[in-house]
């Protein structure tokens, strides 16, 4: 009985450290052309040397989830090791003629158009297996959508921890303050991933957010 | 073409099982009229509401506008209304307005903080 006793306590223990040592997944989420992929890359450059996605002015480039593994980041003497996960964009409506415009033939249109209302799904479906998210949206862009109130409307009512990219920031129409007057509750970090602009401000929000 | 705006209280829904509740709205928008709601749903509805939406995007169904109004909306910062209003969103509420409309008709609906924009696609 006191064999079984041990192992039965070596056995907790060994469990208790693998779920703490599980996996954190930091999720990108936001509308499309936001620039979630944008700031993948970015982060994957930054701590990797490499890209995890593919970028485009194409509305629905990501459509599907990818997720990038033990990405560790280094800030002020601390690190956080994540899995990242950039998701496709969220959108309420989605027609293949506006696909058209980017000069693209009509069942390339509708092939795209068909895998991006999967990907708004299996974005949503993601969310709950989310432990922390970056909301990313683009600040020349008006912030009083209804896809951004009930994205993060969700995330508060699941309870995970939220920071907001405002994105595009070296753009003359960029208004953070814009952002940060919706948003009240949540800090907002304007930064341009593509430029690499305000990433140690980004990194340096990310660890208070996380370790919330 | 006419427009036509269906009226849905809070309590006509508020009985349904959340799947049902969604496919009510749904199936009036996809009948090419606005849904106007008394109310709000919960999150995990708004969410479920999209998620539904995609699953029956077709060449005639493009997906939803959907715009949610709050009533102290006027006077107050959307998110600062909304922090004291976690337990009514969660629960879903009575109070306000949800407007869901089908995106072949509705092309944008204009949210600032004091006023409500439809774009329609309506022509002539």
């Amino acid at each position: 009985m006191a064999v079984f006793n041990l192992f039965k306590d070596l056995f907790s223990k060994l469990s208790a450290l693998f779920a703490a040592k599980k996996d954190l997944k930091l999720g990108l989420y936001g509308p499309p052309n936001a620039g979630k992929s944008t700031l993948a890359n970015r982060i994957c450059k930054d701590w990797l040397g490499e890209e995890m996605s593919t970028v485009s002015a194409i509305p629905h480039e990501t459509r599907e989830v990818i997720v990038k593994e033990k990405i560790e980041v280094k800030s002020k003497g601390k690190s956080l090791s994540f899995n990242l996960v950039d998701t496709p964009g969220i959108a309420t409506k989605i027609d293949y003629e506006d696909f058209l415009k980017f000069k693209m033939n009509k069942d390339v249109a509708k092939e795209r158009a068909k895998e991006a209302t999967k990907g708004v799904i299996d974005a949503i479906k993601w969310l709950d297996d989310m432990d922390a998210v970056v909301v990313v949206l683009d600040s020349t862009i008006n912030p009083y959508s209804q896809v951004n109130i009930t994205i993060i409307g969700n995330l508060a009512a699941r309870d995970i921890p939220v920071m907001i990219a405002a994105n595009k920031t070296d753009l003359k129409k960029a208004d953070i303050s814009a952002i940060e007057a919706a948003f009240p509750q949540y800090p907002v970090v304007g930064m341009s991933a593509e430029k690499g602009v305000n990433m140690e401000e980004f990194y340096e929000q990310l660890f208070k957010v996380v370790k919330k | 073409m006419n427009l036509t705006l269906q009226f849905v209280p809070f309590n006509e829904i508020n009985s349904l099982a959340p799947e049902k509740r969604i496919n009510r709205l749904l199936d009036i928008v996809k009948k090419d009229k606005i849904v106007l709601l008394q109310g709000r749903l919960k999150p995990s509805e708004e969410t479920w509401l999209i998620q539904k939406t995609m699953e029956q995007v077709t060449r005639e169904f493009k997906g939803i506008e959907l715009c949610t109004i709050y009533p102290e909306a006027k006077n107050e910062k959307m998110f600062a209304q909304m922090k004291g209003l976690v337990v009514k969103l969660l629960m879903g509420s009575r109070e306000g307005l949800t407007i869901i409309g089908p995106a072949n008709i509705i092309k944008e609906i204009k949210r600032n903080p004091d006023k409500i924009e439809l774009l329609t696609n309506i022509r002539g």
